[in-house]
């Protein structure tokens, strides 16, 4: 890192064309923050046909599909996915190990662009003829490509094709990464004394690596059932009283390649969560993190369990009843580290110094959505308590509460602890503040009904449920409740919003370490960081990164590349390691 | 402080939720009082610990929040692995304490007896069918190449065991009461799946293959049949029913229904040409997938009736529904859309003569009384279902 080739030396290579981390990462941020209100004003366009059937004329049964099928494919792959790797992952991994920059910056500029390519397909798809691919976001063969399906021509093309250079943008991202993370410590950081939002990142990015192959196969196979006729997914089919030319294809294959690749994604986006709620935890609560090497081991377990669990999607999808017995068990067991996960932060807080900061109050709003998302998850991964719940409801509120509010509460937590680095100017506390409440009760009032629905037996997926007897009309009434909730913590985003723009030039003046907190990305010489982030000579590390309130030590926190102290024994837990002291 | 308070308030109103809600699961009409089971003992072992953990962190908040202006220091407790072995060991026994259960029910729901009679349900976007193996009990083969609009399901003519099967008409069958039911469930163009909430018990149905599932239905009733795997835009419209009866009663019923031989034979023989041929038409163009013949609700406007009358446009204006416009809108699905339906139909390659078939079909169908809710092929044979 000593060459300065890729420096900045005007404003299109310091904003545009930058393979400066901290840029590419704002880039990907405001890219993926940009896209996800598109997927929030999806949502609420669903919200306003379930709360008010038929009232609004334009959403009829095809937009609703389709607006339900963009909305989650843009949430948990062009928001979650690319905001906790391409944003948080490059503006901290380098800041956090103590390095200059990724290892590869103009392969990270690439990774960038051919992001932004994708979400610019994916958002033309909604202006070609029959709109965009109305499939749900699982995109199962054979209706994905078959009339019937809204967005069957063009639609699903553009989907897929998207998808492929957004695989492209996370390989490159995520090779990156990994390297990064394995060449590019500073002397002194051990593996053993990186943030858990490191390791929550690194491993997400391993399983990204190993995931994505499985969606960019699956989705070139469906490319060519599509437009080349071949029969990978389709069996001989009559569709709408034709016969198909197709012949001899399976579509649980289809199913097989895509949860292979979904599930480890619901870890993707689990993991960098959890890594960095577990800093802002101990941050916030002036305690060094409870067992922070079962963390890491939990999170390297976790990651690798993720990759054996995938059918727990199919336990009815007609695939050979016997792996039931199977995924059920391996998906139970990964309860155990997760379950861990969670004790031990509760454990930070036990007798911490809890600052109840606009960060802690997201941290903590995230164990409790976290808490009641991973119960029910033991739900519908037992596969014969999953089998009733399958494809109601139930899993709605299931998912939304452990991948989409769990990890949206840690990015908010995240950007509000984070943004006075990135800015040098803190967040607006009162926005904050009202923000965290309408959106932690909201999504409660909005989710929690919904697994009674589910267990009630009210399908998802539905455009509309008229007419059917089971279904009182009090669950249409609460249907309405949950809408106006949404429209209501919608709107309160717009806060969120105003607050990032207004702050950059009005906030409060951050300084260089507002929280007081131990890890390298607070110990840069200049805030925000400049280009190369540490000035003449990158820090050298003596301590693991949560010597927080350690007896003995003048401050409550001890940053880590400060020397030792004679005396103060700031990491009991570990082999000191001498060599770096010399 | 506040945090502390909210995260009371969400137990307190969980807990109560839970006891007032009036959403609960529909009663239960199979043999699946299992499923119930665990699903109450895993809500009762989860929502202790829901209730325990949210609890804990509220009292942690109360009691270590940061008080200002008081001089006060986090405890330093990096690792306590005794502590740490201990909540593993206990989470592993929940967690084999849940999984165990469930997976002694699951090994009976993938162990049919051996005794199930057998039913065969076939999805197609947006309808079911309904076949039962006949006399010699066996089910005949069937291929997607022999879909035709005489035989819808696509039973192999050339196989003998499939010409005494029963071929149910309309989107409702029968079952007996009490007799373990074991289920094949195929589809003709994407994935569906045979939902009965008061069942307990589903499987999807995929093109290509063969699923199945079991159940003994134990309480006589009508019960409702929907899809839930997404298939289209017409998934949520995709109804069904199951009525089950006394076994005497089923018998007379089946022994009511049509077979595969009878219902060749029977489309062999003449019968109102015009009306006939446009029905075929109707049904091997895929009209009848979206619109009704019965006057039900569907992803279109139903036929039943529908000529001469006067319907509203999604543009504002009206017109009667008489043949000059019913052909439009066959030829141009997109001129003239029906208030309240989505722009969603495709455009068919039909002849002059085909059109006027058609039309000649709803007019057929229109200003008649409904006969049943079974349609009008009840209607035209004078059977009651």
């Amino acid at each position: 890192m000593t060459g300065d080739a890729h420096a900045p030396h005007g404003f299109w290579t310091r904003y545009v064309w930058s393979q400066d981390h901290k840029v590419i990462a704002i880039q990907y941020a405001i890219t993926a923050i940009a896209i996800g209100l598109v997927g929030l004003v999806l949502s609420n366009l669903m919200r306003m046909q379930l709360g008010f059937p038929g009232k609004f004329a334009f959403i009829d049964a095809q937009h609703y599909y389709q607006f339900m099928t963009m909305h989650g494919m843009i949430m948990v792959v062009y928001l979650l996915t690319a905001l906790f790797l391409g944003g948080f992952g490059n503006y901290l991994i380098p800041l956090m190990i103590g390095a200059r920059d990724m290892v590869f910056p103009y392969l990270n500029m690439l990774s960038f662009w051919c992001y932004l390519l994708s979400v610019l397909v994916l958002v033309a798809s909604f202006f070609v003829q029959g709109g965009p691919t109305g499939a749900g976001w699982t995109l199962y063969p054979p209706q994905a490509i078959l009339p019937g399906t809204p967005g069957h021509d063009w639609g699903i093309i553009l989907m897929l094709v998207s998808l492929l250079i957004f695989i492209v943008a996370a390989t490159m991202g995520g090779l990156n990464y990994v390297t990064t993370v394995l060449q590019a410590r500073t002397e002194g950081m051990t593996l053993f004394r990186m943030p858990l939002t490191v390791w929550g990142i690194v491993m997400a990015t391993i399983l990204a690596l190993i995931a994505f192959p499985a969606l960019l196969v699956s989705g070139i196979m469906m490319l060519l059932d599509k437009v080349a006729g071949t029969s990978f997914f389709m069996p001989a089919i009559v569709s709408m009283g034709a016969p198909l030319d197709y012949k001899g294809g399976s579509p649980l294959l289809f199913q097989h390649l895509f949860w292979f690749f979904g599930h480890p994604e619901v870890y993707i986006v689990a993991l960098p969560a959890f890594g960095i709620v577990s800093d802002l935890i101990s941050v916030h609560a002036r305690k060094c993190i409870f067992g922070y090497r079962t963390m890491v081991w939990a999170i390297l377990a976790i990651g690798g369990l993720s990759v054996v669990v995938w059918a727990h999607h199919m336990f009815v999808s007609g695939m050979n009843p016997y792996f039931g017995f199977f995924f059920a068990t391996t998906t139970l067991i990964i309860a155990v580290p997760t379950a861990i996960k969670v004790y031990n932060w509760v454990l930070t807080l036990w007798r911490g110094d809890i600052h109840l900061t606009v960060p802690m109050l997201f941290a903590l709003g995230f164990i409790s959505t976290f808490l009641i998302g991973g119960l029910t998850g033991l739900f519908l991964g037992n596969v014969s308590v999953d089998i009733p719940l399958s494809n109601t409801y139930f899993v709605v509120a299931h998912f939304h509460m452990v991948m989409g509010v769990s990890p949206i509460l840690v990015i908010f937590g995240g950007i509000y602890h984070w943004y006075p680095k990135v800015t040098g100017r803190m967040l607006n506390d009162a926005l904050g503040k009202a923000h965290f409440w309408i959106t932690f009760i909201g999504t409660y009032a909005i989710f929690f009904p919904m697994h009674y629905l589910g267990i009630l037996g009210m399908p998802r997926r539905y455009y509309a449920f008229e007419n059917y007897a089971f279904i009182p009309q009090s669950a249409h009434t609460l249907n309405m409740w949950i809408s106006v909730i949404a429209f209501i913590v919608a709107a309160a985003q717009l806060m969120f919003l105003f607050n990032l723009a207004w702050s950059v030039r009005h906030g409060k003046p951050a300084g260089s370490n507002p929280w007081r907190a131990a890890s390298l990305e607070w110990q840069t010489p200049q805030t925000p960081p400049a280009h190369g982030n540490w000035g003449a000579a990158t820090p050298v590390v003596y301590r693991w990164a949560y010597a927080y309130s350690v007896p003995g030590a003048a401050e409550d926190f001890i940053p880590q590349q400060a020397p030792p102290q004679p005396g103060v024994e700031d990491e009991p837990h570990m082999p000191r390691r001498t060599e770096v002291l010399s | 402080m506040g945090m502390a308070v909210a995260l009371l308030l969400i137990v307190v109103a969980s807990v109560l939720f839970h006891v007032f809600s009036p959403w609960w699961s529909t009663p239960l009409a199979s043999n699946w009082k299992q499923m119930d089971d665990t699903l109450l003992m895993t809500l009762a072992v989860t929502g202790a610990f829901f209730v325990a953990i949210n609890l804990f962190v509220a009292y942690i908040v109360l009691r270590h929040r940061h008080r200002h202006g008081k001089e006060q220091r986090a405890a330093y407790e990096p690792e306590n692995r005794r502590l740490e072995w201990w909540l593993i060991g206990l989470s592993t026994l929940g967690i084999v304490g849940l999984l165990a259960p469930g997976l002694f029910v699951y090994a009976n729901y993938v162990t049919p007896p051996s005794q199930a009679m057998l039913l065969e349900v076939t999805g197609q976007q947006w309808q079911w069918h309904f076949r039962f193996p006949g006399k010699d009990g066996r089910l005949g083969t069937t291929d997607a190449r022999f879909v035709s609009a005489d035989n819808p399901l696509g039973l192999n003519p050339d196989d003998p065991a499939g010409l005494d099967d029963v071929v149910v008409d309309g989107n409702e069958t029968r079952l007996p009461l009490n007799v373990p039911v074991k289920v094949l469930l195929r589809s003709k163009d994407v994935l569906h799946d045979f939902y009965l909430p008061n069942i307990r018990a589903r499987m999807n149905m995929v093109p290509g293959m063969v699923t199945s599932f079991w159940f003994t239905p134990t309480q006589a009733g009508r019960f409702e049949v929907l899809c839930a795997q997404l298939c289209g835009v017409g998934h949520h419209n995709m109804r069904g029913y199951v009525r089950v009866t006394e076994p005497a009663d089923f018998e007379t019923w089946l022994a009511g229904q049509r077979t595969f031989a009878q219902l060749r034979q029977a489309s062999a023989a003449p019968q109102a040409p015009g009306a006939m041929l446009g029905k075929a038409l109707a049904q091997s163009k895929g009209c009848v997938a979206c619109h009704s013949v019965d006057g039900s609700a569907s992803v279109g406007p139903t036929w039943r009736g529908l000529f001469n009358k006067s319907v509203p446009l999604a543009d504002g204006s009206t017109r009667q529904a008489d043949a000059a416009y019913l052909a439009e809108s066959i030829r141009e699905p997109q001129a003239s859309v029906v208030k309240g339906y989505p722009p969603i139909m495709p455009k068919s390659v039909l002849s002059d003569a085909e059109v006027a078939a058609l039309v000649g079909y709803i007019q057929s169908l229109g200003g008649a009384p409904i006969p049943t809710d079974a349609g009008v092929a009840n209607a035209t044979t004078g059977r009651q279902p």
